[in-house]
């Protein structure tokens, strides 16, 4: 049995230790905002925040997760959250969508860190998200348009 | 190529379940039957004032739910913000792509073929609603107005909202005859406005794919399957397998052995723990190099004569100037960042299915086969699918049968959600076919085309599916060949042949189908060709297109945009290209600088598209800028390569999409046009490889004749 602090709330998860976080966020949680998208690390569907971090869901256990506190997409909801979303519909980033709570879930955490960054460095947090619609033109402005609307 | 809606139907009657759709079909609006006015079965009004529209084509990310939905609210003169969607169930006729008969989302024609269907049933509606205010209030029904969602009767003044008078409208007769607006009325239509019906809920993580569909009682499964292309299962041992926690049954399926558990990882455990031998006595036991060694054999023989004008021959024999080069193509997957799956759950009565399906009445007619059951039976509901670019679509609807095989041969009745790991994805097949050209041209004295000789070697997308009938003649693919057998280019003297190659590998069409490689090879031959006349690339090609002055258009707006003129720095180079495909025409300008070690970045493409009336300019564009990045990063490093038989790759980490960083500035221009809307979900894709190569040879690059460039 393990405990994680998922969306501010303890959560009970009773699975083998070796359970991919992400397996058990979208099974056992119910939790389907994260996305499986390879399973190893390298597309970033998955991206969720692991006690502020950004990490890949599908490279984790829910033994090194636990303890810990977990933020899917369905929990973010703070200030930066919020610009990030709106700055997403407003340019219509999304297109099939699937990789989008992935790349927002980057983008809070790159706009945590750096509150106005540059396109390189946009593309720097950004480049382990792929999105195969490549709405990435449209990421890189979301980002900024969400920086200015979080002022500086 | 026109296919008859009679011939589809016929099909559709005799056909048991291994349908197959052509994302390749390049049709005409005038290939489509007249609609009549069906407003009952596209748009409904609710009580709580919204407008439902019914979209009866799959949402995979290339914004067909806000185009239709738009054409609606247009011609309804209903405010945008009323506005939802509902996807249509399997049903037929009603449902039915109009160009070919049944329920299809492909071929970059669904506001082709929806524009007429769906203006008709939206101007029925409103004229209902205008009938039932006027009977209602007992004023002349040419007085009224509607403005944003509000009936408006301007001389009294009365206005009412669509809700009061919906009941009412439901109940009159429908209109044989509506108006429709012309184009200078227009007010959604090519404005800014519609948004993206679904944005609000992709942003939050709200629902909608497939694999987050949580029926009470989910079970998930996942097979294992063949490593070699048409290896069969010989014998397999579940014992461990069913032994993993989690499991909950282990059964032999058609394609292989499915594990069944009670969560994914449960399910991919237990795979994992499957001992399998497998016979390989008919499958593909050949290496990437061996295949293409076969083509270019096949390439040197007499092929399948697909245009033949003049005397090609003998106008090569005699031209001052001969021209020749060789190209040659990977096998692609489509590789939709949600991996393909379905989910079953057989009822006493039938079954119900939910998934993301490019072709309903297919999925529908191979889940009934496996099951026993009438088509009827089986219910669909369509979902969003996270990307397809064709996968999707397929003759015997692979991942939907499977998933019926597994809930027949598991039994019980709880839902079962199958799921491809991104691995089955890479490595089990219906790529884009693996290809290899020969061009040849022949210049004049003056430095004119005269001749143009170009060899073909594919596999056919098409052959062995029950659509060979109608989009095969001659022995020759439509598919094969388009882009390449209707070259839009004046030369005297043409001739295309095609060799149809054998694998049991299964093919299947890839974002643009044919157009993806011919383009290439024709457009960047061209510019071979051109750089041998001593001509401008651009000049070149308008001379040659003095009887085709729309392509000429897009090709004039995107060089302009361009700034074709303007010289670049030393290291840098632009390339053009242009072509049609899905009734569209794009033209695309890419900018390119050559890293030290000579590697090309794309810092700019700047694209023209003629695709007719754009419904919303905004999508329009950024179906430009995603097939532009499908297309690039399929172009830098995209291939899925065989090892006596077996995919060498198997992740995104050996089969990695287009990038961020890698990702050029796009610039879309849309030629302004009240023409009938045709398709952009695939035509951005075809110019963009011969745009970046022809850059790259002006930047001082040697010419690309292999892709992807990372094999180059």
């Amino acid at each position: 049995m393990f405990v994680l602090r998922v969306n501010g709330r303890d959560r009970r998860l009773d699975v083998d230790g070796a359970t991919p976080l992400l397996w058990a966020l979208r099974d056992h949680l119910g939790l389907t905002a994260t996305k499986y998208g390879c399973g190893a690390g390298a597309c970033g569907a998955c991206t969720v925040h692991l006690d502020g971090e950004p990490v890949r869901s599908c490279s984790i256990t829910v033994a090194d997760a636990s303890g810990r506190s977990v933020t899917t997409l369905e929990g973010s909801q703070d200030r930066i959250a919020q610009s990030v979303r709106k700055a997403w519909r407003k340019l219509d980033v999304v297109q099939c969508g699937y990789c989008q709570p992935g790349q927002i879930m980057a983008a809070i955490a790159l706009l945590r860190q750096k509150p106005r960054p540059t396109d390189s460095e946009i593309d720097a947090a950004m480049d382990g998200n792929l999105c195969r619609c490549a709405t990435y033109q449209r990421i890189r402005a979301a980002i900024h348009d969400a920086a200015a609307g979080l002022g500086s | 190529m026109t296919v008859s809606r009679r011939l589809f139907l016929t099909l559709i009657g005799v056909s048991s379940g291994a349908l197959a759709i052509g994302a390749a079909f390049r049709l005409s609006a005038a290939g489509a039957p007249a609609a009549a006015p069906d407003p009952d079965s596209f748009v409904r009004i609710g009580s709580d004032n919204t407008v439902t529209v019914v979209v009866k084509h799959l949402e995979m990310g290339q914004g067909v739910s806000t185009g239709l939905t738009t054409i609606v609210a247009e011609e309804l003169d209903a405010d945008w913000s009323q506005m939802r969607v509902e996807f249509a169930p399997a049903e037929v006729p009603r449902y039915a792509n109009r160009l070919v008969g049944f329920q299809l989302t492909g071929g970059s024609n669904s506001i082709l073929n929806s524009w007429d269907e769906l203006r008709n049933a939206a101007a029925a509606a409103r004229q209902m609603l205008i009938s039932a205010a006027a009977r209602h209030w007992r004023l002349p029904a040419e007085e009224f107005t509607i403005e944003k969602g509000v009936i408006r009767h301007p001389p009294t003044g009365r206005q009412a909202d669509f809700a009061s008078f919906a009941g009412m409208a439901a109940a009159l007769p429908v209109p044989t005859e509506v108006r429709l607006k012309a184009a200078a009325e227009f007010k959604l239509i090519g404005s800014p406005l519609p948004r993206r019906m679904d944005s609000a809920d992709k942003v939050a993580g709200v629902g909608g794919f497939g694999l987050d569909q949580r029926p009470q009682g989910l079970l998930r499964a996942v097979i294992a399957r063949s490593p070699r292309f048409g290896g069969r299962l010989k014998s397999f041992d579940a014992a461990a397998a069913r032994a993993v926690p989690g499991v909950v049954g282990v059964v032999q399926v058609p394609s292989g052995v499915a594990v069944v558990a009670r969560d994914t990882w449960s399910a991919i455990k237990g795979r994992e723990a499957l001992r399998l031998e497998w016979d390989d006595q008919a499958a593909e036991m050949r290496s990437s190099d061996a295949i293409l060694a076969d083509y270019k054999a096949l390439a040197a023989t007499p092929g399948l004569i697909a245009a033949d004008r003049g005397d090609a021959t003998q106008a090569l024999a005699s031209a001052a100037k001969v021209v020749e080069a060789e190209y040659s193509f990977p096998y692609l997957a489509h590789a939709p960042m949600e991996p393909l799956n379905a989910t079953i759950q057989v009822t006493r009565s039938g079954a119900e299915i939910w998934t993301g399906s490019q072709m309903q009445t297919g999925d529908q007619a191979a889940a009934a086969a496996v099951l026993g059951l009438a088509p009827a039976k089986v219910k669909i509901h369509t979902l969003w699918a996270g990307g397809s670019f064709g996968r999707r679509a397929n003759a015997g609807s692979d991942y939907i049968a499977e998933a019926a095989a597994v809930a027949k041969a598991f039994g019980g009745s709880a839902p079962i959600q199958l799921v491809w790991t991104r691995e089955d994805d890479i490595q089990g097949g219906r790529y884009r076919p693996m290809a290899f050209h020969r061009l040849t041209a022949g210049l004049d004295g003056d430095g004119r085309l005269v001749a143009w000789r170009h060899v073909l070697v594919s596999q056919s997308i098409i052959a062995g599916t029950p659509f060979e009938k109608f989009m095969i003649k001659d022995g020759i693919d439509a598919t094969s060949v388009e882009g390449a057998a209707d070259l839009p280019y004046a030369v005297a003297n043409l001739r295309v042949e095609v060799h149809n190659a054998a694998s049991p590998l299964p093919v299947l069409w890839w974002r643009s189908v044919g157009h993806s490689i011919n383009a290439f090879a024709v457009e960047c031959f061209l510019d071979e060709v051109a750089a041998a006349a001593g001509r401008d690339p651009l000049a070149f090609r308008l001379d040659l297109l003095a009887d085709r002055p729309d392509h000429a258009a897009v090709l004039k707006l995107a060089a302009e945009r361009a700034g074709w003129d303007k010289p670049m720095p030393a290291g840098h180079g632009r390339g053009i290209a242009v072509h049609g495909s899905f009734s569209s025409l794009v033209a695309e300008v890419a900018e390119v600088s050559l890293g030290a070690d000579g590697k090309p970045k794309v810092e700019r493409v700047v694209t023209a598209v003629d695709c007719g009336t754009a419904i919303n300019p905004d999508q329009v564009a950024a179906q430009m800028e995603g097939g532009i990045g499908f297309a690039l990063g399929a172009m830098l490093r995209g291939a899925i390569t065989l090892a006596d038989g077996i995919v060498r790759q198997s992740n995104f980490t050996d089969y990695e999409p287009l990038r961020m960083s890698e990702m050029p500035v796009v610039e879309t221009h849309i030629l302004p046009s009240e023409a009938h809307p045709t398709g952009v979900g695939e035509p951005g894709v075809p110019p963009l490889a011969p745009a970046v190569a022809n850059a790259m040879a002006a930047a001082g690059s040697a010419r690309v004749r292999r892709l992807p460039l990372s094999e180059a």
